[in-house]
């Protein structure tokens, strides 16, 4: 089996917003970011679980909805001063469709 | 690519914060080459005072040590001096005749003290007080020593007469003039300031002139234009500063008392340019920290070559440091045409009080023994806040406002385990800790370090007294003029007027012609323009979704664990079974775990899931229910209570004008959150006075009242008027409504917006002048034209296009 798992296309996600992939251990947020640049991150903020899948997305960066927390699309990590850090998922795109390597999740329910 | 050469010469404050804010907007831009006269890193010179009075250590006033330079690739040239500039073959010559070459030049050299010409002024045992090494003398002569003179009772005298008094001198001060500070004190407070140092054994001589400094091989004493004679075995000059010009004079520069330069920071040869006390500035030149703050933010901007800050000069504050005085003194404080004075005495607690008004403005403020209200007044000052409804307790501080969170607290006074940020749950030894191990200066850098303050905003005074007392009196930094938030310089009301004025219809265009230097905003910004361009262009502006919280893009309220909350309109507070029916309905087919009864009457579904959203709102809306708006910056509710319809006190139909009202109101955005309420009668049942507008109902008609809060700072509304019939209700809050639309600050709710402005600019615009009232109830009608259509309606009617509320893709199930 490929790595690759095509979740959808760039087009169905609206410009400097976000979809989620919903798998059986965790949720990915899907970022469409300026330039159609295409980011999937963990959907949890490191600070208080927040979805960052609702958040504003500005620049190369979301913001939490709960609390501010501003986190860097390209590599997970929390804007200084806040310390943290989400995971990232490599993202490809092919004829215009989104695909996720989720080779590191678990995608059997039941299985932890 | 090589990089460029960056001079600067100056290793003191005003170099080296130009030198910290340049790096952290362009870091790799420049290879970096510093002149220090003194043998150091950088120190805090404001904190020499504590130093000489032996309060604080020299570690504890280094701002950057030598490895500070070495980590950020900074040659740091330290005890050398800067003899000359070459400005046709761009290169400084230093005091060994080596040759510097520079892209761009920082001149940074800062002031020299004084010396007056005396007679006996080079004799040894006479000092300045400027900096390290003027310190080590004097504290020297302590040790051999008993007595000394410090010529000079403005601000950098008295402190130093104060280290020299604590450090066992006997100590007399000689003043030119008969008040103290007569630059920054009025002759009452310069007296109790006097008597106060007097009462610790600081002796005065004043108004005196010193004609000669005594002595054969040291000095002995000095003598007064009036024959006396006073024995001092050490004398301090500290009469003034002048900005230290002579190399930029050498190398041609433009010099008036100053450096002169433009609002850049530039010199008049563009490849130079000047910061710090050595700068004249719309000819003005300044002695103190807080505009050199301002400035090197500015001048930084331009090396970095983002060339859009600018620099109009800095409104500046005092405060004394000598432990256990409280001065505080900010603005014009003489008075003078149309100035009105308000003076509170109190001789024996030795508080004494002076706020100087101009129109209903407070333009400068003396404060002694009192001085924890000196920030609140200094914001006041720098907002232009019209304090004409504060006028009976302004002078009693921002505690007698009544701010029940925080009421009459004072920073010093709390322990370190005290929470200072009820939001964040932050405690007062956390900020301390922040600022002393982060070196943080300013409220914006507190903010993003703990978060205190980022939240409500209630503490901020609070805060701001902690970063005060924490550096030392001089570091609260309160910029003169708030930029709408990081990506810009431009404050809100420039960004409004813009965008009116030069027709600009999208983000993306406001964003270029004001030159936004991100690329599309942040998370503060990007609402802001979206709510000013549709307030600007009713019905032609295309709201943009993404640039909204997530709340008003969704439609419901995010709760902690990213589930919604759906609160459907009920008119006025008015429901009926077939509602309740539908309501009842929907919890049990979506297994809606909590139903609540809001505080503004209505009914609050709880946990529901972001892709049931849309089915819930068709249900809802199948009984006739429509969006209540709980999760916007909108009109909220209108509560109500039965009035004369039931109630055997009621005096008019509150219901029904409240329903009316909601029906008007319904749909529009605001700068923030908008909550009316309507009471049958005074005894306000609908507590119609702590809402954003409130309507009291009369025999012979109704009361109008604006600007009221129930949140984090309860405040009770101001009658703005009162009407005869209905119509008038829905004409006058109309205009109110627009007004308030059109003129407050993105965020800003009606209670801090009416503070800032004042109700008589309220008043004259919406009840004296009937013309302009109609105008503006006509343009709010027209917006609402196009707002009144229910959002969970299109959304639900939509279904499945809508698809951003459910999962772009499930996976492995």
């Amino acid at each position: 089996m490929s790595k690759w798992t095509v979740v959808g296309r760039v087009e169905d996600i609206p410009p400097l917003g976000a979809r989620v992939v919903r798998t059986p251990t965790l949720d990915i947020a899907v970022f469409r970011a300026v330039g159609d640049r295409i980011f999937a991150l963990e959907d949890r903020c490191p600070h208080r679980g927040g979805p960052l899948s609702q958040g504003i997305v500005h620049g190369g960066r979301v913001t939490c909805p709960l609390h501010d927390w501003c986190i860097e699309l390209a590599a997970g990590e929390a804007v200084a001063p806040d310390q943290g850090s989400v995971r990232t998922f490599p993202v490809r795109i092919t004829d215009g469709q989104i695909e996720l390597d989720l080779d590191r999740v678990t995608l059997r329910a039941g299985a932890a | 690519m090589k990089k460029e050469r960056l001079v600067v010469i100056g290793n003191g404050m005003a170099g080296m914060r130009t030198v910290e804010e340049l790096l952290q907007v362009a870091p790799d831009l420049y290879d970096i080459t510093v002149f220090g006269a003194e043998p150091y890193g950088n120190y805090n010179r404001i904190l020499l005072s504590p130093v000489l009075a032996g309060e604080k250590t020299l570690d504890e006033i280094m701002l950057n040590d030598l490895a500070w330079y070495t980590d950020h690739g900074i040659e740091l040239i330290a005890g050398r001096k800067v003899v000359g500039i070459d400005r046709r073959a761009h290169t400084v010559i230093d005091d060994k005749g080596a040759a510097t070459p520079y892209d761009r030049l920082l001149i940074a050299t800062g002031s020299d003290p004084v010396l007056l010409p005396l007679p006996g002024k080079d004799l040894p045992g006479v000092v300045t007080f400027r900096d390290l090494a003027d310190v080590d003398a004097m504290v020297r002569a302590c040790e051999d020593f008993t007595k000394a003179v410090v010529i000079g009772g403005g601000l950098l005298g008295l402190e130093a007469a104060n280290g020299l008094l604590k450090r066992g001198m006997a100590v007399t001060v000689v003043h030119l003039v008969d008040t103290l500070m007569e630059r920054q004190l009025d002759p009452h407070a310069g007296r109790m300031l006097q008597q106060s140092l007097e009462a610790r054994g600081l002796r005065f001589a004043l108004p005196a002139q010193t004609e000669a400094i005594l002595g054969d091989d040291r000095v002995r004493g000095v003598r007064l234009k009036d024959g006396r004679e006073i024995e001092a075995d050490l004398v301090v000059m500290a009469v003034g500063i002048r900005p230290n010009i002579a190399l930029a004079r050498s190398g041609g520069l433009h010099c008036e008392r100053g450096i002169v330069v433009g609002d850049t920071l530039q010199t008049f040869d563009p490849r130079i340019y000047a910061v710090g006390e050595c700068v004249q500035h719309r000819g003005q030149v300044y002695g103190l920290v807080a505009p050199l703050f301002d400035q090197a933010k500015v001048c930084a901007n331009h090396l970095a070559l983002l060339g859009y800050a600018i620099y109009r000069g800095s409104l500046i504050s005092t405060k004394l440091k000598v432990t256990g005085i409280d001065l505080f003194s900010a603005g014009a404080f003489q008075g003078g045409d149309g100035a009105e004075d308000i003076v509170f005495r109190d001789e024996t607690r030795g508080v004494y009080k002076k706020l100087v008004l101009h129109d209903n403005r407070l333009t400068g403020a003396v404060l002694y023994g009192d001085t924890v209200d000196g920030s609140w007044y200094f914001r006041l000052m720098r907002d232009g806040t019209d304090v004409a409804a504060l006028r009976e307790t302004l002078v009693f501080g921002q505690s007698y406002l009544g701010d029940p969170g925080h009421g009459g607290a004072s920073a010093s006074a709390l322990a370190d385990d005290a929470e200072i940020c009820g939001c964040n749950g932050v405690a007062k030894g956390t900020i301390v800790k922040a600022i002393t191990t982060n070196k943080l200066f300013t409220l914006d850098e507190v903010r993003a370090h703990t978060k205190a303050s980022s939240s409500c905003g209630s503490c901020t005074g609070l805060v701001e007294q902690i970063i005060a007392s924490t550096l030392g009196g001089e570091y609260t930094k309160t910029p003169s003029e708030k930029p709408l938030c990081p990506c810009t310089d431009h404050t809100h009301a420039e960004t409004r007027q813009t965008i009116v004025a030069q027709k600009l219809k999208t983000i993306a265009d406001v964003m270029a012609f004001m030159e936004w230097r991100t690329p599309n905003g942040c998370q503060k910004c990007r609402p802001a323009l979206n709510y000013y361009l549709l307030c600007a262009w009713p019905g032609e502006y295309v709201d943009d979704s993404q640039s909204r919280f997530i709340n008003e893009r969704a439609h419901a309220n995010i709760q902690k664990d990213g589930t919604y909350s759906v609160i459907p309109r009920m008119w006025g507070g008015i429901t009926n079974p077939k509602e309740l029916r539908a309501i009842a309905d929907v919890a049990d087919k979506f297994r809606i775990p909590t139903v609540k009864v809001t505080g503004g009457q209505r009914i609050d579904l709880l946990g529901v899931r972001k892709e049931d959203l849309p089915a819930v709102w068709r249900d809802l809306n199948a009984a006739g229910l429509v969006s209540g708006h709980a999760y916007g910056k909108a009109l909220r509710t209108v509560k109500t209570c039965v009035g004369s319809e039931w109630c055997r006190f009621g005096t008019q139909d509150s219901t029904a004008m409240g329903i009316a009202l909601e029906k008007m109101t319904w749909g529009s955005w605001t700068p923030h959150k908008v909550k009316m309420a309507v009471s049958g009668c005074p005894r306000n049942c609908a507590e119609a006075t702590i809402k954003d507008f409130g309507v009291v109902a009369v025999e012979s008609g109704w009361e109008l009242h604006v600007g009221g809060n129930g949140g984090v700072k309860v405040r009770t509304t101001e009658l703005l008027c009162k009407v005869a019939t209905p119509e008038e209700v829905m004409e006058y809050c109309g205009a109110f409504l627009q007004l308030y639309r059109e003129e407050a600050r993105y965020l800003e709710r009606t209670a801090p917006w009416l503070e800032r402005v004042g109700l008589a600019y309220v008043r004259a615009h919406v009840v004296e002048d009937a013309k302009e009232r109609k105008a503006l109830h006509a343009r709010f009608l027209f917006s609402q034209s196009f707002s009144q259509t229910d959002p969970w309606g299109e959304r639900a009617a939509e279904i499945p296009v809508r698809s951003e509320y459910a999962p772009l893709k499930v996976v492995g199930v």
